[in-house]
C-alpha cells in the first residue's frame, strides 16, 4: 500500500516543488491534498504484511455508494486535490467505476491503488473512461511461484504482469509497487528490470514496515542489515541510470535507520485515510493504538470538522504531548518523534520516542532484535484473512 | 487519436511541449494558486512556470513559445530559451511532459 502518499521524495527549491515537501502542509494548506479511501478490507490476496488492521472491517458494515459519493463531494468542497481509491483490494466492490466517475465529477485527480487480479480489460477502459488518472499496481516479487507464495493466491503475478500491460495500452500512467523483505530481497534487480520491461513510470519499492499483519509476521520478514546496504546500492545505481525513464522512490525499513522516518509526515499534519466503514483516521495503521476514539463521517460532524478538532487528531498534533528524549531534541520538528503507532507497538505507549530512534532508550534491543529475527529459522507466513489469520503449513495442507 | 511520447525527453526547440493526461494543470480555488495534478504528486509552479505551460498546447513548438515569451518581455531570447528549457527539462525529467514533436506520423489508438 501507499506509505509514499504524503511523503517528500523531492527538494521544494525548484521552480516545480512538491507542496508535500515544505513541512508545513497543513499550516500552510489547511486540508490534505491527497485521501486515502479504503473502498474495503475484502481482498483475494493474502499478504502476510498487509497494511490493513488485524480486526478488519466487514463487507456488511462498509459505507455505500451514495455514503462514499458524499466523502467525495465533500473532499473536493473542502479543498481535497487527489483521492487514492484503495482497501484491501478496490475492485472487490462493484461500484468502483460509478465512484471514480463522481471523483472526476467533483473534480478530483484520482489514483486507483490494486492488487490487479480482479481486473478485466474491459473494467479497466471502463475506469479510464470513467476518468481514472493513475494505476499502481502492487507486485510480490519478480518470478511467479515465489509472488504467489506470499500473495497466498495461484497465478495472481500472471494476471498482475496482464493487467499491467493493458494499463500502458490504455496510456494511463502506471506505478509498480513491491514490498521488500528478507525473502524477496534477492529479487531487487529482477523486480527493477520488471517495472522496465512494464513501461511503468514508476516503481515505488517499499521495505515492510512492521503494523499489524506485519509484526505479526516480522521474523519471517525481517531483512538482514547486509540485504539493506546491497537494495540502498542496488536503488542508487539504479536510480542514476533510469533517470528520466523510470522514476523510483524507496522506502527504507527504519529498524535500521539512525532516525526515526517523519511518519505520516506527523500526525495529523498532512494527511488522512477514510476506512471502509468510514472513519477518518490520521493513518492507516492508526486503530492499532487503543484508547483512541475515531470518528466517522456516518456520524453528525463534518470530514472538516473531524479532521479539526477531534481528540484522535490532536492527541499526536505538533510536539506539546512529547515526553523527553523528543521534548528537547533539535530533530522534534523534523521527524515528530518518528511512528506513532510503532511506538505503540513496541513500547506500550503512542507518545514515546519511536524506538527506531538512535535516542529512544529501546533502540539498541530493537535492532538486536531485528538482528536476531533476520538470522533466525521462521520463514513460514501466517496469511491475512477475517479469520485472524491462517498459518502458512495450515494452507498447504488444505490443498 | 495520437498518444505523444512522454518518456526520455530530451527538451529541444524543436520539441512541442504539452501536458501528458496524467498531468493536469488546475487553478485550485482553495489555496488560490495553479497546481499540477501527477501521480500521488501535487507541484505548485511558480508564475512563470504557469505562463510557460499555459504556451504548452503540442502544436507550438519550443522555439514559438520562446520567441513570445522574449517579445513579451523584451528580454533577451538566450537568456529566456536557457530558463524555458531548464524548467521543461526538469519537468520531463520528472515524467510529467510529453512531446508531440516527437510523433513522425499518428497511431491508432489502442482498441
Amino acid at each position: 500500500m501507499s506509505e509514499a502518499a504524503g511523503t517528500p521524495t523531492d527538494t521544494p527549491i525548484d521552480s516545480l516543488a512538491v507542496l508535500e515537501a515544505r513541512g508545513t502542509t497543513a499550516e500552510a494548506f489547511g486540508i490534505p491534498l491527497a485521501v486515502l479511501a479504503e473502498l474495503t478490507h475484502r481482498c483475494p490476496l493474502q499478504c502476510p504484511y498487509c497494511s490493513n488492521p488485524l480486526e478488519l472491517e466487514r463487507a456488511r458494515d462498509e459505507l455505500t455508494t451514495d455514503e462514499w459519493k458524499r466523502v467525495l463531494g465533500e473532499l473536493a468542497g473542502i479543498g481535497v486535490l487527489q483521492i487514492h481509491f484503495s482497501g484491501g483490494e478496490p475492485a472487490v466492490r462493484k461500484d468502483l467505476t460509478e465512484l471514480v466517475r463522481h471523483a472526476t465529477d467533483v473534480g478530483l485527480y484520482s489514483n486507483l491503488i490494486t492488487s490487479a487480479v480482479l481486473l478485466t480489460r474491459g473494467r479497466l477502459r471502463a475506469l479510464a473512461d470513467a476518468g481514472l488518472c493513475h494505476v499502481q499496481i502492487s507486485f510480490q516479487g519478480s518470478d511467479a511461484a515465489s509472488a504467489d507464495r506470499v500473495a497466498g493466491f495461484r497465478n495472481a503475478h500472471a494476471q498482475k504482469l496482464d493487467v499491467a500491460r493493458w494499463v500502458r495500452e490504455l496510456d494511463l500512467p502506471l506505478t509498480v509497487n513491491a514490498v521488500m523483505h528478507r525473502q524477496n530481497l534477492h529479487q531487487l534487480p529482477d523486480i527493477i528490470q520488471m517495472a522496465v520491461d512494464l513501461d511503468a513510470d514508476r516503481l515505488e519499492i517499499a521495505n515492510v514496515q512492521y503494523y499489524g499483519w506485519a509484526l505479526k509476521n516480522r521474523a519471517a520478514l525481517m531483512p538482514t542489515l547486509a540485504q539493506i546496504e546491497d537494495a540502498t546500492r542496488i536503488v542508487e545505481e539504479a536510480q542514476a541510470r533510469l533517470k528520466g525513464t523510470l522514476a523510483i522512490d524507496y522506502v527504507v525499513p527504519d529498524y535500521y535507520a539512525l532516525r526515526p522516518k517523519k511518519c505520516m509526515g506527523g500526525w495529523g499534519r498532512q494527511f488522512f485515510n477514510i476506512s471502509p466503514t468510514g472513519k477518518i483516521l490520521p493513518c492507516h495503521a492508526a486503530e492499532t493504538i487503543t484508547g483512541l476514539h475515531f470518528e466517522s463521517m456516518r456520524g453528525n460532524r463534518s470530514i472538516a470538522s473531524i479532521w479539526r478538532t477531534s481528540d484522535a487528531f490532536n492527541r499526536y498534533r505538533g510536539t506539546g504531548w512529547m515526553p523527553e528524549p523528543c521534548a528537547s531534541c533539535d530533530y522534534r520538528e523534523i521527524d515528530f518523534g518518528g511512528c506513532r503507532c510503532q511506538a505503540f507497538a513496541l513500547t506500550g505507549n503512542a507518545a514515546n520516542t519511536d524506538p527506531a530512534c538512535t535516542l529512544s532508550p529501546l533502540h539498541e534491543r530493537i535492532f538486536r532484535t531485528a538482528e536476531a529475527e533476520a538470522s533466525g529459522e521462521v520463514s513460514r507466513f501466517v496469511y491475512r484473512n477475517f479469520k485472524g489469520g491462517t498459518p502458512e503449513a495450515d494452507t498447504h495442507d488444505d490443498a | 487519436m495520437s498518444t505523444p511520447r512522454s518518456r526520455n525527453i530530451r527538451v529541444t526547440e524543436q520539441t512541442r511541449p504539452v501536458l501528458p493526461r496524467h498531468a493536469r494543470l488546475k487553478f485550485d480555488d482553495t489555496r488560490q494558486r495553479w497546481v499540477i495534478l501527477a501521480p500521488e504528486r501535487v507541484l505548485a509552479p511558480d508564475d512563470i512556470a504557469v505562463e510557460i505551460l499555459h504556451l504548452c498546447d503540442g502544436e507550438r513548438s519550443l522555439a514559438a513559445i520562446i520567441d513570445q515569451l522574449a517579445v513579451k518581455y523584451a528580454a533577451p531570447r538566450d537568456e529566456i530559451g536557457a530558463d524555458v528549457t531548464a524548467m521543461l527539462q526538469d519537468l520531463a525529467d520528472k515524467g510529467f511532459l510529453a512531446d508531440k514533436g516527437f510523433l513522425a506520423e499518428p497511431r491508432e489508438a489502442p482498441p
